[in-house]
């Protein structure tokens, strides 16, 4: 049953409220969590599922993505049946750039045709999570829906983007009052832009949406179809983050540093896959100082670093004191400098002697190969 | 007919290593983790594709699950060719004459078809138990300049430990006229590191003369280098002046591991132009928690860290609980310290656990009688009861019940 399943994976959605980590990437190839990209939560909970078949639609600024991902080899995707696809844009003169992810269904149409899968988990990139995808396509086969969504509760705030998507349930656990982005008070079911359906319900609800003009999944089919749908709820009640604006990167990253969290994200038997870079273990020095923080192999720790995350590759020299921050890949902090409240892009060197302080609300942020 | 390789490698890797004790009880000495994410044979493997070998025969009999499985399909170390390759060898049945692999020559004569496959000018012989980064392209371009025979990479020893090892007594450009295996009285410091270059037509002569003969103990140090220099063979020392030890002893496993905490060392794994790469365990990276106290030490993914570490190297996923002190000590993948348990210069294998407040190891200055001073190694998967100790230079493989002292 669950070989059954193709893969389809969204990673541009949200680059546009992510602003410098999506300046030049795509919201899939943000890194995270030392030495993560955010989809590789997303692939790695397909591929733990048995889910050995993924396209991955891009948009724009994809070439990191596909530098990361590769052949797919390292989620074990390298395959001569299925394995990974990425769908750049396709565009000829009656379409351009999707619009929605029903559009961008529309334009990987052949590739969805060509699979001889039965069932299609659709999912975006940017959600921080250790998932079990075929306990939801258990639920969904039992239950005889045609569409499954995967929702949590939690309050609605500030921090959710525009259009985030709640529902209510009835007694039966069917999706019935679909909203996008509403004022509502207290504990909601929120839709984590994570479903399940057969792949012929798809390939249909995609064309019947582009000839009434509706590029939008959502609206169209969730919105439009759940009288005439059996649309159902899967609740996912453990950890999970969506990384839809710097202030949610900020805040689900250092909520690694809670051992709770780290249990539910790395469970030792559904392991998070990433690209391999044959990195050196951490090295420490003399005069190394770490606490509550989680350090990627192929670092040289010389300085103190504290609360932190520190992506692999990182020199924090002697003296340098790196604080409540995150230090993406590569990076170099010099001697007797200090971070607090930072957050520092790939490949930043920070000269000797320099202080920078932001604060948790505003950490200060640095942006790719820049020098300080 | 394969394509034609100028040369390839054979890594001999067939030892038991039986001077590891426990740690080669159910693998090969090549397959033992070294160095926080790495086992031996990442060495030589990693110096055949950066020196540019892609077709690499391990000769293996002993334990080979546990190696098998980590070589795999060669692809951590860009060996899964089209055309060559990393494969692993065991003896195998023939029409006649099947048999385990009598010595190190033997090994290589049984697969001659193998090596014949490529049609190589040259094949690089290497032993799989010394750490060591090498630019073998080096050598063979030595081989080539000096028209030699067969050339042997040799490394000055000091003179009191020169009995230890082959000497090849050569003459001041390099020729060697003399070899002897553990001379009482060398007449030179230049020890072999088991790493050699032949012309294979040369060598393959020899392979096949020497299997004919019954007296022989089908070595190449005994028998094959020998019988080449009595004929008169043109026979060469390269001179490498670099870092290479043999980890063939607990002890000098326990010293090579811990040298590369040692600054003035010259084996920098660091360094990006010569990467050694290993089977990557999926983990995520490593946590240091509030009571954490790091120093001098090498940790690596999926560890969680709550206690002091110190001089010591710690290999993926490693848990050292709050209170819990390691000194001078190599813990390897998966194995837990518990709180309070102090372990001293101590080499502990995988998957083992030291229980709450256990001691195990002792520094030589709380030893009264030093010669009885060593490594305490704990073996693959032993549990050391709570409370229990174990004393310096203890050799445990079973479990250790609580409060017991041994």
């Amino acid at each position: 049953m669950k070989k059954n399943t193709l893969g389809i994976v969204f990673s541009n959605m949200h680059d546009e409220t992510l602003g410098e980590l999506t300046e030049r990437r795509t919201t899939g190839s943000i890194p995270f969590g030392g030495r993560y990209r955010l989809i590789d939560f997303t692939l790695s909970n397909m591929v733990n599922s048995g889910i050995s078949e993924v396209g991955i639609i891009t948009k724009s600024n994809y070439q990191s993505l596909m530098d990361h991902l590769g052949s797919g080899r390292d989620w074990d995707l390298a395959r001569k049946r299925g394995g990974l696809c990425i769908l750049p844009p396709f565009g000829h003169s009656a379409t351009g750039m999707y619009r929605g992810r029903l559009e961008a269904i529309v334009g990987i149409m052949s590739y969805i045709k060509y699979s001889n899968a039965q069932y299609v988990v659709m999912s975006d990139s940017d959600t921080v999570a250790n998932i079990d995808f075929s306990d939801l396509l258990d639920q969904h086969m039992k239950t005889g829906a045609d569409i499954t969504l995967v929702y949590k509760r939690e309050r609605l705030n500030n921090d959710y983007p525009k259009d985030t998507t709640v529902f209510s349930l009835d007694e039966n656990n069917m999706v019935s009052d679909v909203l996008v982005n509403p004022f509502v008070d207290g504990e909601q079911n929120i839709y984590i832009n994570i479903a399940v359906m057969s792949k012929e319900l798809l390939e249909r609800l995609a064309n019947e949406g582009m000839s009434r003009n509706n590029t939008s999944f959502v609206n169209f089919v969730l919105q439009g179809k759940s009288s005439s749908l059996k649309i159902m709820g899967y609740h996912f009640d453990k950890y999970s983050s969506e990384i839809t604006s710097m202030k949610a990167y900020f805040k689900t990253s250092m909520e690694l540093l809670n051992e709770d969290v780290r249990m539910q994200l790395f469970p030792k038997d559904r392991p998070v896959y990433t690209k391999v870079r044959d990195e050196v273990p951490v090295k420490y020095g003399l005069s190394s100082k770490v606490k509550n923080s989680l350090i990627a192999d192929g670092c040289i720790i010389e300085g103190t670093v504290e609360n932190s995350i520190i992506f692999r590759g990182v020199k924090v020299e002697k003296g340098a004191v790196v604080k409540n921050s995150i230090i993406m890949q590569s990076g170099i902090i010099g001697e007797n400098s200090k971070l607090d409240y930072v957050v520092t892009d790939k490949d930043v060197i920070v000269n000797h002697e320099r202080h920078l302080s932001g604060s948790q609300m505003y950490p200060v942020f640095i942006s790719k190969g820049s020098r300080v | 007919m394969l394509v034609k390789k100028e040369w390839i490698s054979m890594l001999l890797a067939g030892g038991q290593g039986s001077r590891l004790y426990t740690l080669t009880q159910k693998l090969a000495k090549p397959a033992v983790p070294f160095g926080g994410k790495y086992r031996i044979i990442d060495f030589p493997l990693s110096n055949c594709i950066n020196s540019g070998i892609d077709t690499v025969g391990v000769l293996t009999q002993y334990q080979p699950l546990v190696l098998n499985e980590y070589i795999g399909s060669g692809q951590p170390w860009d060996l899964d060719r089209m055309n060559g390759g990393v494969y692993v060898l065991p003896p195998y049945q023939k029409s006649s004459g099947s048999d385990w692999y009598k010595g190190t020559a033997n090994a290589i004569y049984q697969n001659i078809h193998f090596i014949e496959r490529y049609d190589p000018e040259y094949v690089l012989i290497l032993s799989g138990d010394h750490i060591y980064k090498m630019d073998y392209s080096k050598m063979l371009s030595f081989h080539k300049e000096k028209g030699a025979d067969a050339t042997i990479s040799v490394i000055d020893v000091p003179l009191e430990e020169a009995s230890r090892f082959g000497i090849m007594n050569a003459n001041d450009d390099g020729s060697i006229y003399e070899f002897e295996e553990k001379p009482k009285q060398p007449k030179s410091t230049l020890a072999s590191m088991g790493i050699y270059i032949f012309s294979w037509k040369k060598l393959k002569k020899y392979l096949e003369e020497d299997e004919l003969d019954p007296n022989s103990s089908k070595d190449f140090g005994k028998n094959i280098i020998p019988n080449m220099l009595n004929n008169g063979e043109k026979l060469w020392a390269y001179k490498f002046d670099g870092y290479w030890k043999d980890v063939g002893t607990i002890s000098s496993l326990w010293e090579a591991n811990m040298d590369l905490l040692n600054p003035n060392v010259p084996l920098d794994l660091y360094d990006d132009s010569w990467k050694i790469y290993s089977r990557n365990p999926i983990m995520p990276p490593h946590y240091t928690g509030e009571n954490a106290i790091i120093e001098n030490s090498m940790v690596t993914e999926g560890c969680v860290i709550d206690g002091k570490v110190d001089f010591s190297i710690l290999f993926a996923g490693v848990t050292v609980e709050r209170g819990a002190v390691i000194r001078d000590s190599i813990i390897m993948p998966g194995s837990t310290v518990k709180a309070g348990a102090v372990v001293e210069y101590s080499i502990v294998a995988e998957n083992s656990v030291i229980g709450a407040g256990a001691r195990v190891g002792q520094r030589p200055e709380d030893v009264s009688e030093k010669e009885n001073w060593g490594v305490t190694v704990i073996g693959d998967g032993v549990t050391v009861g709570s409370g229990a100790v174990v004393n310096a230079n203890r050799l445990v493989d079973k479990d250790v019940k609580n409060d017991e002292v041994i």
